[in-house]
């Protein structure tokens, strides 16, 4: 079955491969796209952009979301910005410097092809959205402005203040909108994906249930596009949207599609540190606060102690007394190292004893120096909102003292395994965005997640899935009375059917958060192989608990949120397991993966290329079957593999 | 913390809704309006299961729905009317960045969905916001094909203008605007799109039609008139400006004129 993972990776020079490819990929004429049709789930950056484009060139596009309206996605939610390889700055910026960043960023473990596409688009993001509309800063001369991100040392990430993602998905919206006005592209919001619909091998629909009235629907087409995010809610905990979800990816999971990289989890360092037990979600400080913020906790153990006694403030604390220590650490690139290695540092800080709070987790972020450096009001244009929101959340304001911020996790770059063309191994299924895994390796740089779903939505996925498209126009509309359709609504029915019988004593939160606690301590930031054997074993344990006792009241035929969490943590039961297990598999530390069997003497990530270079590919063999681990090797022709230094 | 909660409840839209009052205690000064929620569910649902409450003849009517998700205050899916006032008393903020301590121990809040004609209850606080997505599909856009943009640089916008943009760009669709004003009028949601838009030179080509029809498609869709009594803008979650429905107004009658 291995034969499967054919990356489909064009030959010839690396800066001509996507150019290759497009050449290559059949056309389809205009009368017959109007006779194709194709299912978009997840109005994100990459599904509100790709089922816009999908209309644009003409074909009939249905458009799913299980929130009120396709603007709400948690894309939405991303504050910092968007990367482009413009050069805007003269500052020695190109194509080449961000596929380099990415790969090095993503510590090795993704595809070279697919980055440098992604780089190589990026520009035409910007002039997209600029034409769209999407009031992006500005310098006075009336020119773009840039600001800078972790993990590189040049100035190409463009911003809307701190709302980035959501001037993205408003532009991609509108487009949406102004498809949906002509008529190509027909919305389905509150709507919930619960099943893939497989026929002779090839995607052919989805079961979806109407969030308003409980009904079950079946939807056909002649190919299906996953675009719904990531599954870092497995974690409870998280700066996910409480709905994100795993779910739909998961039932391609088990309707064979092979699933990338699960254990490549992002943690983020500057989230607002947990404040106690009644919580259900992390809030994210942008990573662009540390273009000015400096990261620090006290040297002395004596001045941790007055703090977290109130006895001092932490303005008080003299320079000298003061630890900076990514800049410490890492002098090239200071507060601006890539999340993995800050968030690392964060840990390595309160695990010895520095922590600055109460519970002795959290670090300062200080912007003293940049506020006496630009003035206040600079520094209000920049991160204005953030340190509103900031001080609405803690009653602690920015102005007057550091911010407290302690990493959480906040993007999974694992995902859905996707050739070149961003087809899973069931042909006419098709994943973009934060839902496949192709183009982060073990760690995402900032900023470019935005350019990912936008790269994918709006400038490859309508080019590549015409070439399986392109074979399917004299193919009869896809007909939802066919057995496959009737099997899979049956299935999803009896699994609704499932959750209400049980009538169990735990609540589906109270469950969750024993996932959340176990993913946390055994698969979060230090893996160890001790630990996530025993995370496995629980979690099973767990998923036996939750189809025994779990409590899902009300019924299926009403709007029912108990219902939708119930069938999302089902889901994740067996995602956090896939996590876990594809931990134990790598035995190195990688990006985000840290196994503490693996790391230098200085506490640094070390990876192990020799056995590990490759991306592992899980195959669903049934309910209680092992997975089967396939490999894709990485091949690395035009970079230099190395270790990764922020150092020097 | 402790408090009496009176919350609407409905079943579904066809259904007569009613209030019903919950106590809630232990609850953290810093816990969000929406954790309280959820444990207020959690305790319902306890309850819903508990032999002895259920013999009592306590008859929960179950969870209480309510529309969240990002809890970050951008998302704009939380929509509470809290107190009398859209997303409660604190200025500002989405109902999702609302904290406990702005609220006397011990004191009733009462909770309540968005009420307003365009935007019909789905269940107890949950209602149905599409309007406002046909408001925009009837012009909030600017009709540019994917791949047929020019550089992004070759078009330069002050940084004056950008900034009065991006002020009506921040709004997040919740409705707290229309929901607030007395009329049910969506003119400040309507006001933020256009003007965003008009006060960009991409946006101009589209400016007079896009005025003209969403403000159409607005009253289509039943929602009010605007008054000018400023209470959306006193409620707008994003602060966004009432100035934003006066440029509305020039946009729009300038289209009228251009006739």
């Amino acid at each position: 079955m291995a034969d499967k993972l054919i990356s489909k990776i064009p030959d010839g020079p690396l800066a001509e491969k996507w150019t290759k490819r497009k050449s290559e990929i059949r056309l389809v004429s205009p009368n017959n796209k109007r006779k194709l049709e194709v299912i978009v789930v997840g109005t994100g950056l990459g599904g509100a952009s790709a089922a816009a484009s999908l209309g644009e060139l003409g074909y009939n596009v249905k458009v799913f979301c299980i929130s009120d309206s396709p603007r709400r996605a948690h894309s939405i939610a991303a504050q910092g910005g968007i990367n482009a390889a413009k050069n805007y700055q003269n500052d020695n910026d190109s194509v080449y410097r961000l596929f380099y960043d990415t790969i090095k960023g993503g510590d090795y473990r993704s595809r070279e092809a697919n980055v440098y596409r992604l780089a190589e688009v990026s520009a035409a993001i910007i002039d997209q959205c600029v034409a769209q509309g999407i009031p992006f800063a500005r310098e006075y001369g009336g020119y773009l402005a840039n600001r800078s991100f972790g993990g590189v040392q040049v100035s190409r990430t463009f911003y809307a203040r701190g709302q980035t993602g959501q001037q993205l998905l408003l532009g991609a919206y509108a487009s949406l909108n102004k498809e949906i006005a002509a008529g190509t592209v027909k919305s389905y919001p509150r709507h919930e994906m619960l099943d893939l619909v497989v026929i002779n091998g090839q995607a052919k629909g989805i079961i979806a249930r109407n969030l308003v009235t409980g009904e079950i629907e079946r939807f056909g087409a002649h190919a299906v596009v996953i675009a719904t995010g990531g599954y870092g809610n497995a974690y409870f905990l998280s700066t996910n949207a409480m709905n994100s979800n795993g779910s739909a990816a998961w039932q391609c999971y088990k309707k064979g599609a092979y699933f990338a990289n699960p254990c490549f989890a992002q943690i983020h360092p500057t989230c607002i540190p947990v404040h106690g037990d009644q919580q259900c979600k992390l809030t994210l400080m942008s990573e662009s606060l540390r273009n000015d913020g400096r990261i620090w906790v006290p040297k002395d153990m004596e001045d941790v102690k007055k703090l977290r006694k109130h006895e001092i403030k932490p303005s008080q604390i003299p320079e000298e007394k003061r630890d900076y220590y990514l800049e410490r650490r890492y002098p090239a690139f200071g507060n601006l190292v890539p999340r993995d290695v800050a968030s690392r540092a964060a840990k390595e800080r309160c695990d010895a004893g520095y922590g600055v709070n109460e519970t002795g987790l959290a670090v300062f972020l200080d912007f003293a120096d940049a506020i006496k450096r630009l003035g206040h009001k600079k520094v209000e244009e920049r991160y204005g909102n953030l340190f509103q929101m900031y001080e609405k959340i803690t009653n602690s304001s920015p102005w007057e003292e550091p911010m407290m911020i302690y990493p959480a996790i906040h993007y999974t770059m694992g995902g859905i395994w996707v050739d070149y063309d961003l087809q899973t191994t069931i042909p006419g299924l098709y994943a973009i965005g934060e839902a496949n895994f192709s183009d982060h390796g073990g760690n995402r740089l900032g900023a470019s997640a935005l350019m990912q779903g936008l790269a994918d939505g709006y400038f490859i996925l309508p080019v590549t899935i015409g070439d399986y498209l392109s074979h399917k126009f004299a193919e009869p509309k896809t007909d939802t009375n066919a057995p496959e359709f009737e099997e899979a609504e049956k299935a999803v029915r009896a699994r609704i059917d499932k959750l209400f019988s049980i009538k169990g004593k735990q609540t589906v939160d109270s469950l969750h958060k024993k996932l959340g606690h176990i993913m946390w301590e055994y698969v979060g930031m230090a893996r160890t192989e001790e630990g996530l054997k025993k995370a496995i074993e629980e979690i099973k344990a767990l998923k036996k608990e939750f189809w025994e006792d779990v409590c899902v009241p009300g019924e299926n035929g009403e709007f029912n949120q108990e219902l939708e969490k119930a069938l999302r943590l089902a889901d994740f039961l067996e995602i956090g397991e896939l996590m876990a297990r594809d931990a134990l598999n790598r035995k190195e530390s990688c990006g985000g993966h840290f196994r503490l069997e693996s790391q230098t003497p200085e506490g640094e990530a070390k990876r192990d290329d020799e056995n590990f270079m490759y991306v592992s590919a899980w195959e669903y063999k049934g309910e209680n079957e092992e997975p089967v681990l396939h490999k894709e090797p990485l091949k690395y022709e035009y970079i230099h593999v190395a270790t990764r230094n922020y150092k020097d | 913390m402790e408090f009496n909660l009176k919350i609407w409840r409905q079943k579904n839209a066809k259904s007569k809704g009613h209030f019903e009052t919950y106590h809630i205690s232990n609850i953290e000064e810093d816990a969000s309006f929406l954790e309280m929620l959820d444990i207020l569910n959690e305790q319902l649902i306890r309850e819903g299961i508990d032999p002895v409450a259920v013999e009592r003849g306590c008859k929960s009517s179950g969870p209480v729905s309510f529309d969240h998700d990002c809890r970050e205050g951008i998302c704009g899916a939380c929509s509470l009317y809290i107190d009398g006032r859209a997303h409660g008393p604190d200025d500002q903020v989405t109902t999702c960045q609302l904290f406990m301590r702005h609220f006397k121990n011990g004191s009733t809040i009462t909770v309540e969905p968005w009420r307003s004609s365009g935007f019909p209850i789905i269940k107890d606080l949950v209602v149905d916001r599409t309007a406002y997505d046909k408001i925009l599909q009837a012009g909030g856009f600017i009709s540019v094909r994917t791949g047929s943009a020019q550089d992004a640089n070759n078009i330069l916008i002050s940084h004056e203008k950008a900034e009065k943009s991006m002020d009506a760009a921040a709004c997040i669709g919740c409705g707290a605007c229309a929901a607030t004003c007395k009329n049910g009028s969506a003119m400040l949601f309507v006001a933020a799109r256009v003007s965003s838009l008009a006060l960009l030179p991409q946006g101009r080509p589209e400016a007079a039609k896009r005025a003209k029809a969403m403000v159409a498609k607005m009253d289509e869709l039943g929602f009010g008139n605007c008054t000018n009594t400023r209470a959306c803008e006193m409620e707008c979650p994003k602060g966004i400006s009432v100035e934003h429905i006066a440029r509305l107004n020039r946009e729009f009658l300038a289209a009228k004129f251009s006739e």
